[in-house]
C-alpha cells in the first residue's frame, strides 16, 4: 500500500500535541519549536497532496480504507477530491501561521499548543473523512478543545460566556445533524456509515425533504448561518489570536463543508426543495452581516461580523446548486479562511501592543508597524472583493451562480460590497493612519520577524490566487463536477 | 524582440519595476526616484515601438495574445490593441514618467509613493489593453486602490471638511473616501451587468461578445418577468453610469473637484490625464459596440448630459476662487465634448459625420490628457512656492516669473482651444461631426465654449496680470529646469498636434471606421 499521507496529516498534530504534554512545563522554547516543526510537517504534506492530486483522474484520491467496527458498519475511510483538498491546505496554512504568531504566548504554552493541535487534528479529520461516523467523531474532537482554549486563554472579560455559548450552539448543531445522519443510516438498510455508499442509495424524496434541514442546518450553525450566527462574533472576540484564526479561518469552513458533504451531497433532492430557504437566509447573512460589521466600534467585532457576511456568500453559492455557484463557494471557503486568519492575526498584533481594540482610540499604527498595515490593507481589499485578489475570484462565480437562479438576490447581495468597502476603508483610516497618540508613540514596537513571516505567507497566498485563479479553480471545478453528477448531471 | 508578447510586456513592466523597488532601501530617496523614472520609461519605449510596428491601415485588433486565466468561467487573459487603445496606451505611458518626474519634490515616504504610482500605471494600461470583459473589470477596479492611497496619504495636508455637525475630517480623507465609494458604487451596476452578460453568453471574450450580445434574442431567468429590451436597457444604463461617473458627466461629477483639489500634483495629473479617459474609453470600447440599439435610443439623453457638463462645467470653473478647483471643473467642461461626440456617433452610427465626431472625441481624450496634466502641474508649481491656491491672493506675477507665465499662457491657450494648438483640432472635429446629427446640443455646447474662454482668461488674469502683489516678490521663484523638463514634452505635443494632427488621426481614424 502507498504511503498513508492523509492519515499522517490527520494524526501529526494530535501526536505532536500529546508529545508536547510530556515536556516539562518550563521548557517553553522546546515546546514551541516542536509545535512549529509539527505544523510545518503537516503543511508540507498538505501542499504535496494539493499539488499531486491528479486532475485527469478526478474523484477521490489518496483513499485509505480500514474496517474499524465492522459490526456497526463503521470504517475509517479518508480521501480527498477537488472540494476538500483546498481545505486541507487551508488548515495546514492556518496551523503554521497560527503557531508562528502564538510564539509569544507565555501562559502555559505547552497546554495551549497541545489543545490547539488536538483541534487541528479534528479539523483535518472532518475534511478528509468519508465515513459519516468518523466525520462526527472528528467534528467533536475539533469542537471540544475550543471550549478550553477560549475559556482559559481568552479575553478575560467575556471568555467564560463566549466559550459556553459557542460550545452549546455547536453541540446543539451537531446533535441535530447526528439525528439526521442516524436516520440515513437506518433508512438505507446497508448497515454502513460509508458516505460513498450512502450517496448511491437514492433515498426517497419524502425522506430527503424531511431530513435535509436537520443535517444541513445542524452543520450550518457552525458555518454561521443566520439566525444561528450569534455565537460566532462572540467566540471570535473572546478567543486568543491563534484560536480566532482557527475559529474563523477553518472551523466555520468545517460547518459549511459538512453541510455540503453530508447535507447537499447525500440528500440532493432535499437540497433542491430547501434551496430557497438557504438562499434567503444566506442573503440575510451577507447583507445584514455587513451592516452590523459597519456599526461595530470594537476592531475584532468588525472582523467577526464580516466573517458572518462572507460565510453567507459560501452558503449563497451552495444554495444555487449550479456549477458556478458551487465553484465560487469552494474557492470562497479557502480564500475567506486565509483572509480572515490574516485579519485576526493583525487584530491580535494590534491588541497585544495597544491593549485596546476600540477603533476610535487607535490610530497611526502604520508608522509603528508598516508590515501589519500593509497586510491588513491587502486583507481588506480581499474582503471588498477587489479584483486581482482572491476574494474577487471567489465571489464572482458565486454571483454568476446566483444570476442563473435568482437575479434579484444577486442585486441585493451586491450591496454588501459597497458596505464592506466603507467599513474596511474606515478601519484602515482610523487604525493605521491618522494621528498616533503619545501613549502609543513610546510604548509600541514593531512586530517580530516570525509575525512578519506569517503575514507575508498569508498575503502571498491571497495575491497568487487572485492574480492566477488557475492554481485552484480547475481543482475545485473537478470537485463540483462530482457534486453535480448527484443532481443528474445538472 | 518577440513582438507577440509586446503588450504583456508593456502591461507588466511597471508592476515588475514596482516589485523590484520593494527591495530598495527606503532611505535612498534619490535612488528610488530615479528607479521609478527609469522604470516608467521602459513601457514608454515599448509603446513607441508598438506605435511604429502597428499597421495603421489594418482594421481590427493587432498584437493579440490570449492565455488561459480563469478557465472555469471561460474568461481568458486576452490582450490586443486597435487605434483607439493604442492612442490611450501612448498617453498613459507618456504621462506616467512625466508625473513621476513631477513628483521628485515629494519627500515623504517616497518608496510607497513610487510603488503605488507604478501599480497605478499597470492598472490603467490593463483597462486599455484588455479584450476580455472580466479582465477589463479587474483592471478597472485595480486602478482605484493606488489612487485612493495617493490622495489619502499624499494629498494636501490643509483643509478640513465638516461631514455633520461636529464631525470634522481632513479634507483629503473626505475626498479620497468619496472618490472610492462613488467609483465602487458606480462599478457595482457594471459588475452585475457584466455577470449577466457572462451568464447569458457563456463567454467574456470581447470580440465574440461584439458578435453575439447585440443580437441576443433570448435571456434566461429574467427577473420580475421583464422584457428583454428592458433588461438590456437597464444593463445599458448600468454600464453608462459606471463610465459616466469616471468621465465624469454631469450630474455624476461631484467627486472630481474634491479628489483633484486634495490629490498631490502628480496624482491630479494622472487623474485628469488618464483616469478620466478610462470612462470615455469604456463608452467607446464597451457601450457603443455592445449596445448599439440602446445607445441610439438614448443618445439624446447622453447628449443632454454632455451639454450640461460643458455648460455647467464652464460656469462652475468660472465661479471658483481656488486655482486647482478651477482647473478641475475645466475637466468636466472638456470631457463633455468627448461625450458629446460619443452621443452623436451613437445616434447616427455608421455615417461619415459619426466617424468625424468619434475621431474628434478620441483626439480630445488625448489632447485633454496633455493639457490637463500640464495645467495641474503648473498649478502645483505655483502652489509649492506660494502655499496657497487662492486666486485672489495672487496677481501680477508675470514680471516675477516670466518663463512660468509664458508656459502657463501657452498651456491655457491649448485648453481654451486656440487654433494652432491641439485643443482646437479635436473640439472642431467633435463639433463638425455632431452638428449635422444633434444640432441643438451642439449649438448650446458651442456657447459653452465661450465660457471656457472666460474662465481660462480669468485664471490667467488673476495669477499673472494686474498690479504686482508685492507680498510675493522674493518668495516666488522662477520655474526650475526639472519643472521645465516636465512641461517640455507636453508642450511639444500640444503644438505638434495643433499644427499637424495627421500622424495621430490616421491611427484613430482606422479604428473608428471599423468600430461600428
Amino acid at each position: 500500500m502507498d504511503f498513508p499521507v492523509l492519515s499522517v496529516i490527520v494524526f501529526t498534530p494530535i501526536v505532536a500535541g500529546l508529545l508536547i504534554l510530556l515536556f516539562p512545563a518550563e521548557r517553553k522554547n522546546e515546546v514551541r519549536v516542536t509545535a512549529l516543526a509539527a505544523a510545518a510537517f503537516a503543511l508540507i504534506l498538505s501542499v504535496w497532496v494539493y499539488f499531486s492530486y491528479d486532475l485527469a483522474a478526478g474523484g477521490y484520491q489518496f483513499v485509505e480504507n480500514y474496517n474499524w467496527l465492522p459490526a456497526l458498519g463503521i470504517s475509517y475511510i479518508v480521501g480527498v477530491d477537488g472540494m476538500n483538498a483546498p481545505l486541507v491546505l487551508l488548515t495546514g496554512v492556518v496551523m503554521l501561521t497560527g503557531v508562528l504568531i502564538s510564539w509569544g504566548i507565555d501562559d502555559r504554552p505547552r497546554e495551549f499548543f497541545a489543545f490547539l493541535f488536538i483541534l487541528a487534528s479534528g479539523v483535518f479529520g472532518v475534511f478528509v473523512a468519508q465515513d459519516l461516523f468518523m466525520l462526527f467523531f472528528f467534528y467533536e474532537i475539533a469542537v471540544f478543545p475550543m471550549y478550553l482554549l477560549i475559556s482559559i486563554w481568552g479575553w478575560v472579560k467575556t471568555r467564560e460566556y463566549a466559550a459556553m455559548k459557542l460550545t452549546l450552539y455547536l453541540f446543539i448543531g451537531s446533535v441535530i445533524s447526528l439525528v439526521g445522519a442516524l436516520a440515513m443510516y437506518f433508512n438505507s438498510g446497508l448497515n454502513t456509515f460509508n458516505m460513498l455508499e450512502l450517496a448511491r442509495v437514492g433515498f426517497s424524496k419524502d425522506f430527503q425533504v424531511f431530513w435535509f434541514p436537520f443535517v444541513f442546518f445542524g452543520f450550518a450553525i457552525l458555518g454561521g448561518i443566520f439566525p444561528f450566527h450569534n455565537w460566532s462574533p462572540d467566540g471570535h472576540v473572546a478567543a486568543p489570536t491563534a484560536v480566532s484564526m482557527f475559529h474563523a479561518g477553518v472551523l466555520m469552513k468545517l460547518g459549511a463543508f459538512a453541510a455540503l458533504r453530508v447535507g447537499i451531497m447525500l440528500l440532493p433532492e432535499g437540497a433542491q426543495t430547501w434551496k430557497w430557504l438557504i438562499m434567503g437566509l444566506a442573503t440575510v447573512n451577507v447583507v445584514y452581516g455587513a451592516f452590523i460589521a459597519m456599526v461595530q466600534t470594537d476592531f475584532k467585532y468588525v472582523i467577526g461580523f464580516s466573517s458572518v457576511s462572507h460565510m453567507g456568500l459560501v452558503m449563497l453559492g451552495f444554495s444555487t446548486l449550479t456549477r458556478d455557484g458551487l465553484l465560487g463557494a469552494g474557492i470562497q471557503m479557502f480564500s475567506h479562511g486565509v483572509m480572515t486568519a490574516l485579519f485576526f492575526a493583525v487584530v491580535g498584533m494590534v491588541y497585544d501592543r495597544a491593549h485596546t481594540r476600540e477603533i476610535n482610540e487607535l490610530g497611526g499604527f502604520s508608522k509603528k508597524m508598516p508590515w501589519v498595515a500593509v497586510a491588513f490593507i491587502i486583507g481588506g481589499l480581499v474582503s471588498m472583493g477587489m479584483p486581482g485578489l482572491s476574494g474577487f475570484v471567489a465571489e464572482f462565480p458565486i454571483f454568476m451562480g446566483v444570476w442563473q437562479v435568482q437575479p434579484i438576490v444577486a442585486i441585493i447581495a451586491a450591496i454588501s460590497i459597497v458596505i464592506t468597502a466603507s467599513y474596511i476603508i474606515k478601519i484602515i483610516g482610523k487604525v493605521f493612519f491618522g494621528p498616533l497618540s503619545d501613549e502609543f508613540e513610546h510604548h509600541i514596537g514593531d512586530v517580530t520577524a516570525l509575525d512578519k513571516v506569517a503575514l507575508v505567507t498569508l498575503c502571498v497566498i491571497l495575491i497568487t490566487l487572485g492574480v492566477y485563479p488557475m492554481v485552484m479553480s480547475p481543482l475545485v471545478a473537478s470537485g463540483v463536477q462530482s457534486i453535480l453528477s448527484l443532481f443528474g448531471g445538472a | 524582440m518577440n513582438e507577440t508578447n509586446l503588450l504583456a510586456l508593456i502591461l507588466f513592466s511597471p508592476a515588475l519595476v514596482a516589485a523590484v523597488m520593494l527591495f530598495l532601501p527606503r532611505e535612498e530617496k534619490t535612488l528610488l526616484r530615479w528607479a521609478a523614472l527609469l522604470g516608467s520609461l521602459v513601457p514608454l519605449g515599448l509603446s513607441v515601438v508598438l506605435w511604429f510596428q502597428f499597421d495603421k491601415a489594418q482594421a481590427g485588433f493587432q498584437f493579440q495574445v490570449q492565455y488561459a486565466w480563469y478557465e472555469a468561467l471561460n474568461s481568458t487573459f486576452h490582450l490586443g490593441v486597435d487605434g483607439l487603445s493604442l492612442t490611450m496606451v501612448l498617453l498613459t505611458t507618456l504621462l506616467t514618467p512625466i508625473s513621476i518626474l513631477a513628483s521628485f519634490s515629494i519627500t515623504d515616504r517616497v518608496k510607497p509613493y513610487m510603488i503605488l504610482f507604478l501599480l497605478l500605471e499597470t492598472g490603467m494600461l490593463g483597462v486599455f489593453l484588455a479584450l476580455d470583459l472580466l479582465l477589463f473589470f479587474v483592471f478597472w477596479e485595480i486602478g482605484l486602490v493606488p489612487m485612493y492611497f495617493l490622495i489619502n496619504q499624499w494629498g494636501s495636508e490643509k483643509g478640513e471638511r465638516e461631514i455633520t455637525k461636529g464631525w470634522i475630517v481632513p479634507a483629503r480623507t473626505y475626498a479620497s473616501f468619496k472618490f472610492m465609494i462613488y467609483t465602487m458604487a458606480g462599478s457595482l451596476g457594471l459588475l452585475l451587468a457584466i455577470q449577466m452578460i457572462g451568464v447569458a453568453s457563456g463567454t467574456y471574450d470581447l470580440p465574440r461578445l461584439y458578435q453575439t450580445w447585440p443580437v441576443m434574442e433570448e435571456l434566461k431567468n429574467i427577473p420580475l418577468s421583464l422584457s428583454l429590451s428592458t433588461v438590456k436597457a437597464v444593463a445599458f444604463w448600468a454600464f453608462v453610469i459606471a463610465f459616466a461617473l469616471k468621465v465624469p458627466v454631469w450630474p455624476f461629477h461631484t467627486w472630481l473637484p474634491d479628489a483633484h483639489t486634495e490629490a498631490p500634483t502628480a496624482g491630479s495629473m494622472i487623474l485628469a490625464g488618464v483616469l478620466l479617459k478610462l470612462g470615455a474609453y469604456g463608452f467607446l470600447r464597451l457601450v457603443l459596440p455592445l449596445y448599439p440599439a440602446e445607445a441610439h435610443r438614448y443618445a439624446g439623453a447622453l447628449a443632454f448630459l454632455a451639454t450640461m457638463a460643458i455648460i455647467f462645467g464652464a460656469f462652475a470653473a468660472y465661479g471658483q476662487k481656488d486655482f486647482k478647483r478651477l482647473v478641475a471643473y475645466s475637466s468636466v467642461n472638456h470631457m463633455g465634448f468627448v461625450v458629446l461626440g460619443i452621443a452623436a456617433a451613437a445616434y447616427a452610427a455608421g455615417t461619415q459625420d459619426a466617424v468625424i465626431a468619434l475621431n474628434g472625441a478620441v483626439l480630445q481624450m488625448f489632447n485633454h490628457g496633455l493639457s490637463a496634466a500640464g495645467m495641474f502641474f503648473l498649478v502645483g508649481v505655483i502652489y509649492e512656492r506660494a502655499h496657497t491656491r487662492n486666486l485672489e491672493d495672487f496677481g501680477g506675477l508675470f514680471p516675477l516669473v516670466p518663463v512660468y507665465g509664458g508656459i502657463l499662457i501657452f498651456t491655457s491657450m491649448a485648453s481654451l482651444g486656440l487654433p494652432g494648438l491641439n485643443g482646437f483640432v479635436s473640439e472642431f472635429l467633435v463639433v463638425r461631426g455632431s452638428w449635422p446629427i444633434l444640432p441643438l446640443p451642439t449649438a448650446l455646447s458651442m456657447l459653452g465654449l465661450l465660457f471656457t474662454g472666460a474662465y481660462i482668461l480669468k485664471g490667467i488674469k488673476h495669477v499673472l496680470h494686474g498690479p504686482t502683489n508685492t507680498h510675493w516678490s522674493g518668495h516666488i521663484t522662477e520655474i526650475n529646469s526639472r519643472e521645465i523638463l516636465v512641461m517640455a514634452p507636453l508642450m511639444v505635443l500640444i503644438l505638434w498636434i495643433g499644427v499637424w494632427p495627421g500622424w495621430i488621426l490616421n491611427v484613430i481614424n482606422a479604428a473608428m471606421n471599423s468600430l461600428f
